[in-house]
This record gives structure tokens, sequence and C-alpha cells, in this order.
């Protein structure tokens, strides 16, 4: 930044010209709002449309029992996973954007970003088509099926039975893998960027020294990119734990994630403190994310 | 692919595990909307098999008026949106550029709040607080689009407020101090030397607040109110409860949409510009 920055008392004017909107926007439209799901998470139901704000912990009391803490470790189990899936898919396709030819390189990066811009709800509803079970990953399924029991028939084995297409949505598994679909290029385009920044001689310095690919990779890249998956797993595990769309569409009756519970309390179940108390819980538990993620990076700028 | 020279250590790149990774991975992204693409064209009700060529689903999606009416909604909010989160994030990446003043933090970091909290949270908060200050719902177009819209503006703004802040950092001072000495008012140096520097990143801001907006599905969930239908919650209730080859149709109308913003936003910034900006 060039120049020093100027004290808002030596330029009221301006400042009150910049400032205003902003801060007014931001005071009104989202710190009331949030003030008041607060407030609601200690209240509770007083009539049809009337919730008396008393105080009371009861919400938070009832969000500890067995039945929702299992939905809250169960989500974050499923975007921690849905995290390390696009960490091992994304970490070679980064690398891959690194060390491509110059002209490449964009084009590549490109690829990674259009689906990032397409509708969410377009890409969920696309792969879900794909995976019908007339969709195309059944009919490929299938085709490996027969492909194995041709085989089994040419040593002389009795060949397997009729392949029948697999329900392969409304399941876990398809929770997880719409989430992959849906936040891999979150992972892809921070670990680029850490990676690009690195100094490539580094590399070539430890594969001169005798060190060979898989232990260069993981004694130099990774270490040296460290910022950049820290940076991409928050950028996924973040969205994928507050995840609403994938698993109302693609999960079963088993795979609601919070979001889901915290959507039921204002439609169906009608119980805005109960949910309101949920919403809340769920954003302490980002903040306890980023917080570690900040005392790690601290410690990491001490030890250097 | 038939060059013959030896690979080198560092050209991972061409290594062929290397390039069937990144080939997978792009069939993965990719497919499933190539596939929905080419069956918005097919001639069939069930979407497995081609029968043939045809165009009438999109003769059908845009005779549907309930689908058009929510793309109109749709791209109305997303403009409106835009322009409004434009002028507000500029404002905001200046004033922290700028100016040293009392909570300077915390007002920083509650800016980044509406990029951090879940969708899910902020949709409820708009749910709570439009009902709580009755914010009224027969209005007629496009003011009843209007909590969607303020809704849209929160989480857009702080996306362009950072894309311009991280512009502003190269912009020399002396320029503006320069334009000063010569006479030029507060007002003037803005807009002829600090708008000018700053123009590519309000381009990618806005394209991103674009995107942003037409993109969202929970937050206008729970902010529409009964009458007022946006594309993405039209698709939900669809794929929800009955698939039509429409769907097919209308989404692919909106991914081209997508890829000629993209390409516009290309030839404004290059390929590199925009990878930049992420």
């Amino acid at each position: 930044m060039s120049g020093p920055m100027q004290d808002w008392k030596s330029q009221k004017k301006p400042f009150a010209a910049v400032a205003t909107a902003p801060v007014f926007w931001l005071a009104l439209f989202f710190i009331a709002p949030m003030m008041i799901v607060w407030l609601y998470s200690f209240g509770q139901n007083a009539g049809p449309a009337d919730i008396d704000i008393s105080g009371t912990l009861d919400n938070y009391k009832r969000a500890t029992e067995w039945l929702y803490l299992s939905i809250f470790l169960k989500s974050l189990a499923v975007a921690a996973l849905t995290t390390l899936i696009c960490l091992i898919i994304g970490f070679p396709v980064a690398m891959a954007i690194t060390f491509a030819a110059p002209k490449w390189r964009p084009w590549l990066l490109l690829g990674i970003m259009l689906p990032f811009w397409t509708n969410l709800l377009i890409r969920t509803y696309a792969l879900m088509a794909l995976m019908g079970t007339n969709g195309y990953m059944n009919k490929g399924l299938g085709w490996l099926w027969e492909g194995a029991s041709w085989l089994r028939t040419l040593v002389g084995m009795q060949p397997l039975e009729a392949w029948t297409p697999v329900q392969l949505l409304y399941n876990n598994f398809a929770v997880v893998l719409g989430l992959v679909y849906v936040h891999l290029p979150f992972m892809v385009l921070p670990l680029y960027s850490a990676l690009d920044r690195l100094d490539k001689s580094l590399i070539e310095a430890s594969l001169d020294l005798g060190a060979g690919h898989f232990k260069t990779f993981m004694q130099v890249v990774v270490p040296l990119a460290a910022p950049g998956i820290v940076a991409g797993v928050m950028i996924t595990l973040i969205p994928a734990l507050g995840a609403y769309l994938t698993p109302d569409l693609m999960g079963g009756t088993d795979s609601q994630m919070i979001a889901n519970v915290i959507e039921r309390q204002f439609k169906r179940a009608n119980d805005w403190p109960f949910g309101a108390a949920l919403s809340f819980l769920l954003i302490y538990a980002m903040f306890i994310l980023i917080a570690l993620q900040s005392m790690r990076s601290n410690t990491v700028k001490e030890a250097r | 692919m038939f060059n013959r020279t030896a690979i080198a250590p560092l050209e991972y790149t061409r290594k062929l595990w290397m390039r069937s990774w990144v080939g997978l991975t792009m069939l993965f992204l990719y497919a499933p909307l190539i596939v929905l693409m080419i069956f918005s064209f097919n001639d069939s009700k069930r979407n497995v098999v081609w029968k043939g060529f045809t165009l009438k689903y999109y003769q059908k999606a845009l005779n549907n008026d309930s689908l058009v009416e929510a793309m109109v909604n749709s791209l109305t909010i997303a403009f409106l949106a835009t322009i409004i989160s434009l002028v507000i994030g500029a404002l905001a990446a200046v004033m922290l550029w700028r100016f040293r003043f009392p909570f300077k933090g915390l007002v920083e970091g509650t800016m980044s709040l509406p990029i951090i909290v879940p969708e899910i949270c902020l949709g409820v908060a708009f749910l709570i607080f439009f009902a709580k200050v009755d914010w009224p719902t027969d209005l007629p177009w496009p003011l009843n689009l209007s909590a969607i819209t303020i809704a849209h503006i929160t989480f857009c703004f702080p996306f362009v407020a950072m894309v311009v802040r991280a512009r502003l950092a190269s912009f020399n001072k002396e320029e503006e101090e320069a334009a000063k000495d010569l006479g030029a008012t507060e007002w003037q140096a803005f807009r002829d030397v600090l708008l000018p520097h700053i123009k590519p990143s309000l381009v990618a801001g806005a394209l991103l607040a674009f995107t942003l907006s037409l993109d969202d599905f929970v937050i206008t969930f729970f902010t529409s109110g009964p009458d007022t239908i946006t594309f993405p919650v039209k698709v939900y209730s669809m794929v929800r409860f009955s698939v039509t080859p429409e769907v097919n149709a209308a989404s692919t109308i909106l991914i081209i949409l997508t890829v000629a913003l993209t390409f516009i936003a290309l030839k404004y910034q290059g390929v590199k510009g925009i990878s930049d900006a992420h």
C-alpha cells in the first residue's frame, strides 16, 4: 500500500461519504437480522405467531439431545469426508495446472472455474439425472457387470446373473458424491494459488539430491503448500457443513444434515426459537473452525 | 502429446497418469452438464434414450408463463443487486483502504461475516427479520422483489469490496494528490483518478455479484413470499415434484448465459485476469 492512511477526523466529509452506506447497510440488513435470530434462540413459542423471548436455555438444552447431536456429528463427518475426497482429487489437478505449459494453464483454470460459476441447482439436477436408475452411471455399471460376466465365461465359470439397476440416489453415498461434485472447484483454486507461488527450484534441488518423486512430494511440496491446503480445506469444509440443497435433493430419509433440520424448524415443525438456536450453534461451529485455523497459522508464523 | 523430447522432472503435466487424472476430473465436472444440455434437445419424455432432435421443450419452457416469470424475476434481482452491491462494495473498499477510524477491525470483521456465515443461517435470519418488521409482500412488480434483492445485496457486496480492495492496493496515492494539487476537488479526484484505476475490479466484482445472485437458492427460498418465485426456486419445485424435460431446456439457457458472461469477462480481463481475481 502506498502512502499512509488518513485519520478519519482530518477528513470527516469524505469519510462520511464513503462510510455511511456500507456501515448502514451492514447494521440494518445483517447485524439486525442476526441479532433477532440470536434473541429468538432464547425464546419460546407463546402463540401461533408470537414468540416470547424469556431468556430460557431450553432450546440449547434440547439441541444437545442425542437425536440432534448425532445429526450434528454426522454432518461434520460427511463434510470432513467430502473435504478429504476433494483434497485427494484436487491436489494432483492443482499440481497439473501449476506445471502445465503456460499457454494451457489459463484454460485449465477456466475449466475448473466454469462449473463454479454455473448454477448450483442446475449442477445438482444434472448429476441427479446421471445417477438415476435409468441414468448413464447405472448403464456404465451395467456394462462393467456384463464385461465381468463375459470374462467369467471365458475362463469357464458360470456367467453372472443379469444386471439390475442399483439405487445410486437418495442415500449417504449420493450426498457425499454430490457435495464433492459441487465443492471440488473450491478446493482446487486455493491449492493452485499456493502451488503457483512455490519456488520450483526447491523441488528440483530435492530431486537432484536423490529424493524420489514421492519423497519430494511429501517432504517438500506438501509442507510448502500447507497454507493453500489449509485454505482449501476451510473453504470446502465450511460450506459443506452447512449444505442444504445436496442432502435435501440427493439424500434419503437418513441422510439429512444439520441445515435440513434447521429448515424443518422454520417450515414444517414451525418451532422458530429452536431453529434459531440450532442455526446459532452452526455459526459457533464455524467460528471454532476459523479460530483453530488462525491459531494454527499464528504458530506457523512464530515458528519461522 | 506427440512430442518426442524426454519428459523433464518437473513436467508433471506431461506424465500419462497426471493427464488421465485431470481428464477424468474434467469428465466428472462436465459430463453431467453436457448430458443435460444434449438431452434438452431429445424428443423423448424419458431422459435416457436419444429419440431425435427437437426444440419443443424450449418452446414449452418459453411458453410456461411461471417459468418465464421466474427467469425475469431472477435476472431483475441479479441486475439490481449487482448495481447496489457494486456501489456499496466499492465505498466499503475505499473506506477500509483509505481511512483509520475507531473499531476498524470490528467493521472489517463484520463485513466478512456474510461470506462466512452458512447460507441457511442467513436465510433464516432474513425470514425472521422480514416477518418481524412486517415487510409488505403484496407490492407491485418489481417492488415485490425488494426483500430478496436486499438479502442478495447483503451477501454480494462483501465480495465486491474484497475484489476492489485487492485492486486498490496497487493504486499510487501520489496520483490522487497530484490531481488535487492541480485543483481537482475531492469528488473530481475520485471520479477521474481513482475510479479509472479500479475499473477492472469493478467489472470483476459486478460479474461475481451477478453470478452469486443468479445462483442463490437457499437464501431466496427463505426470503421469497408466496408470489415471488425466482428461477432456482422454480427449478427446485419442478425437480422436487415432477421432472420434465422443460427443466433441461431452461437450465441449458441459463448455462449458456453463464458461459456467455464468463466470456465477456474474458474479453475484458483475459483468462489470466479472471484466474487472478479468484
